[in-house]
């Protein structure tokens, strides 16, 4: 037997002996998500499986152990991700810590940035959000204007973010902050603050799903301290180069946004034809959904493929730098279409919003919180943009 | 394995790439097809072919071949598909050489050293209507003495008129639509009673339609078991279509080169057309295509190489989205070039001929769609 072979039956035997069984029903909503935090709201059987993975470095397996991680390999990543796929169990721990925080400082982080950051994380004791867009920032990420004073031992921060994911709940924030007014990409720093200093203040926004997943942020001469203890800066990477760290994460974002494109295990064809019914031929008993669910299957199973062919490459250090951009965009595409054919099928009954029947409008504001794939993270029409100028190299106007 | 070439493949693809590039490239095309021969393609280039060791790709190392797999043909496809090279490759040394792998040692005997000298071509004879329909096979094979006799007609056998032997699927029990009742013969191209009817198609190629009447076969003609044929002719369509699949990926790749090239030299109102927007975004959206379509060609060859019970899905998968990008590809081609896109001067138009003819090559797009459902039960 291969050594990956052997991780793969002491894997499938640890999964199982130690996933507690509520981990491994399938999620119905957000609320199913298990966030951590200094304020957690654990349902039952979370905080069990999050420690127990946790204490394994497999909240994030492919970090080193020293930083809280599993240390694995990428083959030996992929074959825990698809084991616990198999076994249907959930994942133990999401964060924007692990997702978007974590690969920045491994990145540009100094060793004693990782060690006092990373382990938090990984344990799921320390909730992050991100600060990117304001206002008068979208598309133009760069001519965010949220200043952060130098003044001597600390920064000063005012200015407003918005779209900042779940600021209300969480316990840190990496922000991007205008240090140098005088250049627009070489004046942009990535700091790291506390939410719960004075002069922070957040405000959900309520969407057209009628949830609050995003908010306000604003900062009123917030004092930031220049260094949280030696070697660990406040500021990653390079004061006033922020803009490189920031450049890196987006694409880490839009690789992530990009993963709801492969997501839904099972075919949509085969769920809606138990519900519709089958003709005597077996077929679904409505042909023109028949055709569109089929294209549809077409599409997520080939865009799973290029997830894969996209990892595999992106660890190999054999894709475009820009390819994350292609796959946020066709990812989040995907995404968007098989709601709206969901919601097709769903037919009138989808439509309720509030009833015990729809689970509080359930797929209507999935189908509804879809649309903002392809905005947030960075518009489709940025990242062909991108494609075209970076992959294709197309002039500019 | 990772979803991408290892080393020893992406050789093969620089040295496939330089070949087809050097020896087969759209001057070569023009050329064959300019003097209206009645092939369609070179047989001298066949032969180069078989130097290279392309035609033993899919050969075991023990009966003369490479030993490779379906990765390795596909690499080879690809570049095909690139420089829209004539030749009966897919057909002989993919599909034709995976069937007679599924049969027994003395066919493989009796066929594989012309193929892989470059002297033997086959051709394919499985379609019976405009559509693919394989399932649907009804042309009679009749035990007749100590063989078979074949009575029915068969079309889209592409370079059938070129051919030295057909491989012939034919029903010698049950009835159509039935998985049971299919036997694959291996048929001599000359044999009595067989009337070939060679038809140059809309990208060139030659393909014959096909008539048996009474013609008479040896027991030992037969590939693999008599009534148990669907489980050869799956193993073809298998290596067929996923070979299909990347010769396809390679005209939309080749299509989407020249038209990129196109807009960056094009200039109207005093600008390149590749400035504006309007084209960009549409290229960009078939750069995104075209990358998914060359994840699924590869996962597909991968899972048929490891032998994955899943991979007649994952084939369907590839071929499909194989054939939906480059449609893509080739329409957004014609239309970036503008009129000269409409003029036999340019090759984009080529392009969209082949991928014409190629989608319909085993089952098009809606075929393997409307297939991935009924694999999924629906």
């Amino acid at each position: 037997m291969s050594d990956l072979e052997s991780f793969r039956e002491e894997t499938v035997a640890w999964l199982e002996a130690n996933c507690p069984p509520e981990m491994r029903e399938p999620m119905v909503d957000e609320n199913d998500i298990c966030w951590g935090g200094k304020n957690p709201t654990f349902n039952p059987g979370q905080k069990e499986w999050m420690d127990k993975m946790a204490a394994k470095g497999w909240t994030v397996p492919d970090w080193p152990k020293e930083y809280g991680g599993g240390g694995l390999s990428r083959a030996e990543t992929k074959v825990l991700l698809q084991e616990m796929g198999r076994l249907k169990i959930r994942s133990p721990l999401s964060s924007f810590g692990i997702w978007m925080l974590g690969p920045a400082l491994l990145h540009f982080g100094t060793e004693e940035q990782k060690l006092h950051f990373l382990p938090p994380i990984a344990r799921g004791e320390v909730r992050w959000c991100q600060g990117y867009s304001e206002p008068g920032s979208g598309s133009d990420l760069a001519s965010l204007q949220t200043s952060a004073e130098d003044k001597g031992d600390h920064y000063l921060i005012n200015g407003q973010k918005i779209w900042t994911s779940y600021a209300d709940k969480a316990d840190w924030i990496f922000c991007l902050t205008r240090t140098d007014k005088t250049s627009k990409h070489k004046g942009i720093s990535f700091m790291l603050f506390d939410m719960t200093n004075k002069g922070v203040e957040t405000k959900p926004i309520v969407l057209i799903s009628g949830q609050s997943a995003f908010c306000e942020t604003f900062f009123a001469d917030v004092e930031v301290p220049k260094s949280y203890g030696e070697g660990v800066s406040s500021v990653v990477g390079e004061v006033n180069r922020g803009w490189d760290v920031a450049k890196y994460l987006l694409g880490h974002e839009r690789s992530m946004i990009s993963g709801d494109g492969s997501s839904g295990a099972t075919s949509l064809g085969s769920k809606f034809a138990d519900q519709f019914g089958r003709d005597e031929m077996g077929r679904l008993d409505d042909p023109m959904l028949r055709a569109q669910m089929a294209d549809m299957d077409i599409d997520v199973l080939a865009f799973r493929a290029m997830a894969e062919r996209f990892g595999d490459t992106f660890k190999a250090n054999l894709c475009h730098p820009a390819q994350p951009n292609m796959m946020k965009y066709a990812g989040t595409e995907i995404n968007k279409r098989r709601h709206e054919l969901i919601m097709s099928a769903g037919g009138s009954e989808v439509l309720e919003w509030e009833s015990d029947a729809s689970n509080g409008g359930l797929t209507a504001r999935g189908w509804l919180r879809t649309k903002a794939n392809s905005i947030e993270g960075g518009t489709s029409e940025v990242m062909l943009n991108v494609v075209s100028k970076q992959i294709l190299r197309l002039p500019n106007a | 394995m990772p979803l991408y070439l290892n080393d020893d493949q992406k050789m093969l693809q620089d040295s496939a790439a330089d070949f087809m590039k050097g020896e087969g490239d759209v001057a070569h095309f023009r050329e064959f097809r300019d003097k209206n021969c009645k092939d369609g393609f070179s047989h001298a280039l066949w032969k180069q072919f078989a130097e290279m060791g392309f035609t033993g790709i899919l050969v075991s190392e023990e009966e003369g071949g490479l030993g490779l797999g379906h990765v390795e043909a596909g690499v080879v496809l690809e570049e095909i598909g690139r420089n829209l090279t004539p030749s009966p490759f897919l057909a002989t040394a993919v599909a034709g050489v995976e069937a007679l792998n599924a049969g027994g040692k003395a066919l493989r005997e009796k066929y594989l050293p012309g193929i892989l000298s470059g002297d033997s071509v086959l051709a394919l004879a499985i379609d019976e209507g405009a559509k693919h329909r394989p399932d649907q096979i009804s042309m009679a094979a009749t035990r007749e003495g100590n063989g078979f006799k074949l009575d029915g007609k068969k079309q889209f056998v592409v370079q059938g008129g070129s051919a030295d032997t057909l491989i012939v699927v034919a029903r010698t029990s049950g009835s159509a639509g039935e998985d049971k009742g299919l036997t694959v013969f291996a048929v001599d191209a000359n044999a009595n009673g067989l009337a070939k009817d060679s038809v140059r198609l809309v990208d060139s190629a030659m393909a014959a339609h096909v008539a048996f009447d009474d013609v008479v076969v040896d027991a030992d003609a037969v590939i693999g078991e008599v009534d148990e044929g669907n489980a050869v002719l799956q193993r073809m369509l298998n290596a067929g279509r996923a070979g299909s699949a990347a010769e396809t990926l390679g005209v939309g790749a080749g299509a989407m080169d020249i038209t990129v090239d196109y807009i960056k030299g094009r200039k109207q109102f005093d600008t390149i057309i590749g400035s504006f927007q309007a084209l960009q975004h549409r290229t960009a959206h078939l750069y995104s295509e075209m990358e998914i379509a060359r994840a699924t060609v590869l996962k597909s060859q991968q899972m048929l190489d490891e032998g994955s019970s899943k991979a007649a899905m994952m084939v369907s998968v590839a071929k499909a989205k194989a054939g939906k990008a480059t449609a893509l590809s080739v329409r957004e081609g014609v239309q970036m070039h503008g009129g000269v896109g409409m003029t036999d001067e340019y090759d984009i138009g080529l392009y969209m001929k082949r991928d014409r003819a190629l989608a319909e090559f085993m089952g098009d797009a809606n075929y393997h769609t409307n297939l991935v459902a009924e694999m999924h039960g629906y």
